[in-house]
């Protein structure tokens, strides 16, 4: 299995420290100017806003997931099998296919336009496609249920005679989330951010779709070093550097968070 | 009505289709150790969440202190409720769980600082104030649920089940603990348990609950030597029962007959107060009351039958017979272990069971 994981991961490190041959081809020229064109200020925008869309979307789908979660984790037994399956069932269905659907939902004589105009909020049709919003858009629906999945299994553990002795100790829903809801589902919360934020700054089909391909992300850069420009090792140098950095974070998170742990087992 | 603490008034409380608590009132006076005592779904912890303000009753009223808590979230009743399972916080040290409820109603700094150390002083946790609930025995973590409970004075603690999760030698420790700490401070107790041999331990009052209803209330004494149904002295210790008829009944005594033992002599028994109408009664005896002879008439009590031993066990502090009085009586009798000297008896023996009138309570059906 770990074999299987590392391979590529270690080709794709290797390519990193070769140079594009003329035909596109990969020469084994070992060297670092690779990395050092990560730091073209073009490149530096697109990490930039990439950032800024997973950061985002890590944060919408936080916002929308946890009430969902919260609900799904507080109904009947019998219940929340059902509402899980709800939220796992678009899976089922080809992501591109998902995609495609949302741009018949946000152009402009699309299904929201249509509402928006029979309800009289609008008179004229809103560019919703081709933006950063309807990027955002695409991403929050297509991760929600990765956020909402960890923080369900969290929520699910919640002792809830613990938010009772909260509200008991004359705490106010606000505190009671905040005291006692939050920490105790930390976990769930880091995990769902993870998995939420990694993939999003990594996403191509997206941006290229509901971004109609005039704004690029660290995914679309990546996908458009390989099969653009047949410049593999520039490719792989962007995708490895941004493993890497995300990696890094990760690490330093559950470092000091393991530290913190070890503190309260009393070690 | 100044020494009521905590009023309930005809509660009624449906589960679904299930009826949990049953036109449920009780007057819990101020300062008192109240324990409602009764078997698991009985309507016990319902009536304790409905007073914490977690349930709304269906129908009925509760007052704390003479207010009305009609709508009223637990979070404004001047109420704490110690969870059975202590419901600590466990991201918490124990100074920031108890000071939560002091830091929630924005208590000044120093006050909060000396209120959280005064209670972790009354529950002898001073020491540990900076440790982690997981780091504790399940004696400390239900002491400092207790502790934060009482560091914000309120009017009334409620105790659901509060030595449940504790072994058996920490329970007998902690139930006199409760009680000292309890008149210490003088907060009104509520205190619900399965375990009657607790109530009776730790209570001024107990409430016996079945079905969603309150069968008795009345003092340790009262409730266990005077039960007034036969359900209340079935689950409050054992109880010999004979079913019988009155023969004759004068100022403070009543003599009865049971068709269902062989006596030559009728039974004499304590008159139960009020008028006497039944004709048909159970005669109710707890098993540590009775005595056992060879000889009827060596035994100078009141009132002796014969019965054979069928099973005689031997717990170190006392000997335990099983006795059989006819096909369908049969009794049980537990005599101290009062050392080599005691008579012993064999299984398969003829004895007389023996006692006096006033150890019966008469129940009329």
């Amino acid at each position: 299995m770990g074999i299987f994981f590392f391979i590529p991961l270690l080709m794709v490190l290797a390519v990193s420290f070769a140079s594009r041959g003329t035909d596109g081809g990969v020469e084994w020229t070992v060297n670092l100017t690779n990395y050092a064109h990560l730091a073209d200020p073009l490149y530096l925008r697109i990490y930039g806003r990439s950032s800024g869309l997973a950061l985002a979307t890590t944060a919408l789908c936080l916002l929308l997931g946890f009430p969902l979660a919260y609900s799904i984790a507080r109904a009947p037994i019998r219940w929340q099998g059902i509402w899980l399956l709800l939220v796992m069932i678009p899976f089922w269905t080809n992501f591109l296919v998902r995609t495609y659907a949302w741009i018949f939902i946000l152009r402009t004589e699309g299904l929201m336009n249509t509402v928006l105009i029979n309800l009289g909020l609008t008179t004229q049709p809103i560019e919703l496609l081709y933006s950063d919003w309807s990027i955002l858009i695409g991403l929050v629906y297509g991760y929600l249920p990765f956020m909402v999945l960890p923080l369900y299994a969290a929520l699910e553990r919640l002792d809830s005679s613990v938010v009772e002795a909260a509200w008991d100790l004359y705490a106010t829903g606000w505190f009671v989330f905040w005291r006692v809801v939050l920490p105790l589902t930390k976990p769930g919360v880091v995990a769902g951010c993870i998995f939420v934020f990694i993939p999003s700054l990594g996403a191509f089909i997206t941006p290229d779709l509901l971004g109609g391909a005039k704004t690029m992300m660290v995914g679309n850069l990546i996908q458009h070093e390989y099969l653009v420009m047949r410049d593999w090792p520039l490719g792989s140098a962007i995708s490895f550097a941004l493993m890497a950095l995300v990696l890094l974070a990760a690490m330093a998170y559950f470092k000091t968070d393991g530290r913190l742990d070890r503190l309260e087992r009393g070690g | 009505m100044a020494d009521t603490s905590v009023e309930l008034r005809d509660l009624v409380k449906y589960h679904g289709a299930t009826l949990a608590v049953d036109h449920l009132s009780l007057e819990v006076r101020s300062g008192e150790f109240f324990s409602i005592l009764g078997p698991s779904g009985a309507g016990k912890t319902t009536t304790l969440r409905l007073v914490g303000g977690f349930e709304r009753p269906d129908r009925g009223e509760i007052l704390i202190e003479g207010r009305s808590m009609q709508n009223v979230p637990p979070n404004l009743r001047p109420v704490n409720l110690v969870f059975q399972t202590f419901a600590l916080f466990p991201h918490m040290t124990v100074f920031d769980n108890v000071a939560f409820g002091l830091e929630m109603r924005r208590v000044r700094r120093a006050e909060l600082r000396s209120r959280v150390s005064a209670a972790l002083d009354m529950v002898k946790l001073s020491d540990k104030h900076s440790r982690l609930p997981s780091q504790l025995s399940g004696g400390e973590q239900q002491r400092v649920a207790l502790a934060r409970a009482l560091v914000n004075r309120p009017a009334v603690v409620l105790l659901d089940e509060p030595l449940g999760a504790l072994d058996q030698q920490l329970r007998q420790e902690m139930q006199l603990e409760l009680k000292t700490i309890q008149k210490q401070v003088g907060i009104t107790f509520i205190c619900v348990t399965h375990h009657q041999e607790e109530a009776l331990i730790m209570s001024d009052r107990v409430a016996v609950m079945d079905h969603g209803r309150v069968l008795q209330v009345g003092s340790p004494q009262e409730v266990y030597e005077s039960p007034t149904s036969e359900v209340v002295a079935r689950f409050i210790g054992l109880s010999n029962h004979l079913s019988g008829r009155i023969v004759t009944v004068d100022g403070t005594t009543c003599t009865i007959t049971s068709s269902d033992i062989p006596t030559t002599q009728p039974l004499l028994v304590r008159r139960p107060p009020g008028p006497m109408e039944a004709n048909r009664v159970m005669l109710l005896l707890r098993p540590e009351r009775l005595h056992l002879s060879q000889d009827a008439h060596a035994c100078r009590f009141d009132n002796a039958v014969s019965a054979r031993i069928d099973k005689v066990t031997y717990t170190g502090s006392e000997m335990q017979y099983l006795l059989r009085l006819s096909d369908s009586v049969l009794w049980r009798a537990r005599l101290p272990n009062s050392g080599a000297r005691q008579e012993r008896f064999r299984v398969g023996e003829a004895v007389f069971l023996c006692w006096n009138a006033d150890d019966g309570v008469i129940l009329t059906e």
